[in-house]
């Protein structure tokens, strides 16, 4: 392991129930002088579900692109933990110190199998010399096979991802999320495309995992939402608009304006 | 148990076994014929024809090479003839020092073309090419190094996709110019010729030839089981998904860079032990192998036998050296427009090159049987 990641490593502090793991503070994300995030501030506790909502273009995807290193913020700071600045780490370095994140459309390697999908996700050594020869382990086989049974995919192990539906695909891509093992998960939109049975065993899956993770989902379907969140973030125009639990944000009067447009 | 391990290695590879296991039994055959049986026969294999398999084995390797960085990284190197010429050159340079007081100015010190350009003494860069451990060494070395800088400098900034093709383009472009001035101490644009003897063989005997031919088919063997093995590991999964997926690959935690640079740098040394292979069979190298032609026709040879499946490159690179040694000769004006040809109908009709098309025609069949 690198040496930076070590010292992030400590950076990270003790996770617990509602202790802060996520602090995203003053953000300004502009293109072009369009300001696709402007002074945006938050925070998730570890243990938390939080769902974030906003039209398109409210800033939801930059965000996300924001604190897993994609995008570099023009202004502000992402800490992770009790003290690791994001700002200063590159995409793997973000994965490898416990940040997953699930795309809007689903994004599985289409030519590996089930299995190699969840394989190459597997929290292990990235680094290429170790690939090379690495041998999958019997704790890593059951750890995927387990995976394999949460997300039902167990018969198909063997297929090539691509053949999957979009609802499995949408399933493999949570699988990868577990099998990475991190601590904030990221996930968005995991319900597009899915039927009503698949959407309440998402919904399943999500809130189990927020027992021992910080999970952040987000989300157009309000059903979905309401079925699952404690704690809903509304954005607008690339800032914070509302924040709360599912009923004072659909009580509140600017957000029924600009979100649910009444 | 050297055995076995190539076994594993070909395991679930069909068409590797049977690419690799026919052409053993032609170089064996040809290797036969040529040498026990009497050249009045009818049944004689000539030289010419045992350096012209010898040349396709060569260039097989370097498809293979292409193959890597094109099929499985999904980088379309434009410029692969560079590492190619480089690891010949390197090569050419050995058989120069080896001619001695044999050319045609008799100088023991300085190759011929160096006494026209009347030089007084051996450049730096010639020294200790009169070494062939020396010369092995540099044929890999000189292009990892030029492939890690390239590569390291590209991959860094994320370069991807047509541009990426286009830079490599001008870097064997670049090369070519370079070598084609004289006073670059490469011999210019006559490049480097005359050679006599390798590791103290004579060149022109059939024995050397046969050697060469046999040195390039387990050259080949060994290039394919390499590529073969990493394509196998999890750093093969890992690399078909930086193909498929790049950004993807990242969020997961690898660093991509590492990952493309490995690929690129094992593919040019491939690359230029074919190279420093083609160089003694064929007795030239000049700066036309930097030519960016040169490397397109490389790219159309794995087109045509099917990227991302390695044998495939082989397959390509035979199939379309043989059509051309056939064209150039019986009708060497309609050759480049037949390469072209085939190009865009491949493309068009056969994207998976003719590894698909063997493929598909089998799925039929068996489909056929099925419903009868």
């Amino acid at each position: 392991m690198l040496v930076l990641d070590h010292e992030n490593s400590h950076n990270i502090g003790e996770l617990k129930i509602g202790k802060r793991i996520l602090l995203v503070d003053g953000v300004t994300v502009s293109f072009d002088g369009f300001k696709a995030l402007n002074n945006l501030s938050f925070s998730i506790n570890y243990g938390e579900l939080r769902c974030i909502i906003g039209a398109n273009g409210a800033g939801k995807s930059t965000m996300m692109d924001v604190v897993t290193g994609k995008t570099r913020p023009d202004e502000g700071t992402v800490t992770f933990g009790d003290a690791v600045n994001l700002l200063e780490m590159d995409e793997p370095s973000i994965a490898e110190i416990g940040i997953g994140r699930k795309f809007q459309k689903p994004t599985v390697f289409q030519n590996n199998t089930v299995f190699e999908n969840l394989e190459l996700a597997m929290q292990d050594d990235k680094r290429f010399f170790k690939t090379l020869f690495s041998k999958i382990s019997g704790e890593q086989k059951d750890k995927i096979e387990e995976t394999m049974g949460l997300i039902g995919l167990k018969e198909l192990f063997n297929q090539e991802a691509g053949i999957l539906s979009h609802g499995q695909k949408q399933w493999l891509e949570i699988g990868m999320l577990i099998m990475q093992n991190p601590k904030l998960l990221l996930v968005d939109e995991p319900v597009a495309g899915m039927t009503p049975q698949e959407v309440d065993k998402t919904g399943q899956i999500l809130t189990d995992l927020a027992k021992e993770h910080a999970v952040v989902v987000v989300e157009h379907d309000m059903e979905f939402i309401r079925s699952i969140a404690s704690k809903v973030t509304v954005l607008h125009e690339g800032s914070v608009l509302a924040e709360g639990n599912m009923e004072s944000i659909q009580n509140n009067e600017k957000v029924r304006k600009v979100y649910l447009g009444e | 148990m050297r055995k076995s391990i190539i076994l594993k290695i070909l395991e679930n590879d069909k068409g590797g076994k049977i690419v690799l296991g026919t052409l053993f039994i032609v170089v064996a055959l040809v290797a036969i014929l040529n040498l026990a049986v009497p050249e009045t026969s009818a049944f004689h294999v000539s030289t010419f024809t045992v350096t012209l398999l010898g040349k396709y084995l060569a260039f097989a390797l370097l498809a293979l090479a292409l193959d890597l960085v094109w099929g499985y990284l999904g980088v379309l190197s434009l410029g692969h003839g560079a590492f190619f010429a480089l690891g010949g050159y390197a090569m050419g340079m050995y058989l120069m020092r080896q001619i001695g007081d044999r050319g045609v100015y008799g100088n023991p010190d300085l190759p011929d073309f160096m006494v026209f350009m009347n030089l007084k003494e051996i450049p730096w860069f010639w020294y200790g090419f009169d070494n062939p451990l020396f010369m092995f060494l540099m044929v890999m070395l000189v292009p990892a190094i030029l492939a890690f800088v390239f590569g390291w400098l590209a991959f860094k900034s994320r370069v991807t996709g047509v541009y990426l093709s286009i830079i490599t383009q001008a870097l064997t472009y670049a090369l070519m110019l370079a070598f084609f001035r004289n006073d670059m101490g490469f011999g210019g644009n006559n490049g480097l010729t005359d050679f006599k003897d390798i590791l103290g063989f004579d060149l022109s005997q059939d024995s050397t030839r046969i050697s060469l031919l046999i040195i390039s088919y387990f050259a080949l063997l060994a290039g394919y089981l390499i590529a073969r093995f990493i394509m196998n590991s999890r750093l093969g999964r890992v690399v078909m998904s930086i193909r498929d997926q790049e950004s993807r690959v990242r969020f997961i935690g690898y660093r991509v860079e590492q990952y493309k640079l490995f690929i690129f740098i094992v593919s040019a040394v491939l690359a230029a032990i074919a190279g420093a292979l083609y160089v003694p069979q064929v007795g030239i190298i000049n700066p036309g192998v930097f030519s960016p032609l040169f490397s397109i026709e490389l790219v159309i040879w794995v087109a045509v036998g099917g990227r991302g499946t390695l044998y495939g490159a082989i397959i390509g690179a035979i199939i379309v050296n043989f059509a051309s040694s056939f064209f150039t000769s019986a009708l060497p004006e309609v050759w480049l427009y037949a390469l072209g040809g085939l190009f865009v109908l491949v493309t068009l009709f056969l994207p998976k090159g003719v590894v698909g098309l063997i493929s598909n025609i089998k799925d039929k069949l068996s489909t056929k049987k099925e419903l009868a």
